[in-house]
């Protein structure tokens, strides 16, 4: 198995926690994840004025961008639900863009950390639909008819457990896969200049793949807080 | 070269490839061992290819759809652009689940040093 040397795991080691480090490696570099994104949102956020400075632009660009995307889908009525979907989007795009930096591993190239946050996103659909439809919620699962009621539970039950597991899979299996393709090219030690295509198509994937996330989990919310059909 | 001809030459090829590997019983567990690598190996390989090949098909339908949509209405590009880079990445999730169901398989290979070896012996070589 080729042995990995992270800049984290040799900061952990250097505290007596190495062990620790290497074991859950996803764990440690999701918490350098959060730590990035809270100072970088504590950095550019300070001092918010009427005429957006250069860090205050930046954000503002991102953020209206995604709301605007967003409210497009769900209408007005999902605006209470944006700083979850803009947290899941700039979470795992940074995730999957620190594995491009030799020296760290990228949380979402580990299954645990894809299936926690599509478990999340599962959870949050049903909480929608609860909250906005109360009781008459389970009308959603019962289909047109009440003859065929039974057959077509269990069948929406399987489709919402395939929405959980093809959420996952998908980002776990696409970050997995440029790292493990990046790796193997950065064994070629730059011959032909090997590692800067699938660099630049691992940029592409890791942007393409949260946005995808993004909008899957949008769409879910929607269905969850439309009229049953 | 005809059709049948194929077929008998290949068949042949199957035959002694078989037979080869029927030579190798050391054992019913290790005959069953190997059927069951031989198998992995076959199918791991081949899965991944027949996946590929759909999901080829299936993208070169969204791009289809997509730039004859942008050469009817110019200006809607960016938009059809955009949409169709969506659809590109669900329609590759389902080659990326093949994929990781074949790398889980070739894991499960192991190491074939020691068995080539005793084949190699028991045929007297």
């Amino acid at each position: 198995m080729v042995h990995h040397y992270y800049f984290l795991n040799e900061i952990f080691s250097a505290l007596g926690l190495g062990h620790f480090a290497h074991k859950y490696q996803h764990v440690v570099h999701s918490w350098f994840v959060m730590l990035i994104m809270i100072i970088g949102a504590f950095f550019l956020a300070r001092g918010i004025q009427m005429f957006p400075r250069k860090g205050q632009n930046f954000l503002e660009i991102i953020v209206d961008g995604l709301e605007n995307f967003m409210v497009e889908i769900t209408g007005p009525e999902g605006r209470a639900f944006f700083p979850y979907i803009a947290t899941i989007f700039l979470y795992i795009f940074v995730s999957n863009l620190i594995g491009l930096i030799p020296g760290f591993f990228s949380p979402t190239a580990n299954y645990n950390t894809t299936l926690s946050i599509a478990i999340c996103t599962f959870v949050l659909t049903h909480v929608i639909g609860i909250k906005f439809h109360g009781a008459k919620y389970i009308k959603h699962f019962l289909g047109p008819s009440l003859a065929l009621a039974p057959l077509v539970f269990v069948i929406e039950m399987i489709g919402h457990l395939a929405r959980v597991m093809s959420l996952s899979i998908r980002l776990f299996g696409n970050i997995f896969g440029k790292e493990t393709i990046i790796g193997m090219l950065f064994g070629l030690a730059g011959l032909f200049l090997a590692p800067l295509p699938m660099l630049f198509l691992g940029v592409l994937v890791s942007f393409i793949q949260a946005v995808v996330f993004m909008l899957l989990s949008i769409v879910y919310f929607s269905i969850a807080m439309e009229e049953a059909h | 070269m005809s059709k049948k001809s194929v077929i008998g030459i290949s068949s042949v090829v199957l035959v002694l490839g078989m037979a080869s590997l029927a030579m190798a019983e050391e054992g019913s567990a290790q005959a069953a061992g190997m059927w069951s690598i031989f198998g992995i190996a076959i199918a791991s390989g081949f899965g991944i290819a027949i996946a590929a090949f759909g999901t080829g098909i299936g993208m070169g339908y969204a791009v289809n759809g997509a730039l004859q949509g942008t050469a009817r209405n110019p200006e809607a590009g960016g938009k059809i652009m955009t949409n169709m880079i969506i659809g590109l990445a669900l329609i590759e999730a389902l080659c990326i689940y093949t994929l990781l169901i074949c790398l889980l398989l070739s894991g499960k290979i192991p190491n074939m040093g020691p068995m080539v070896d005793a084949i190699v012996k028991s045929i007297g070589g």
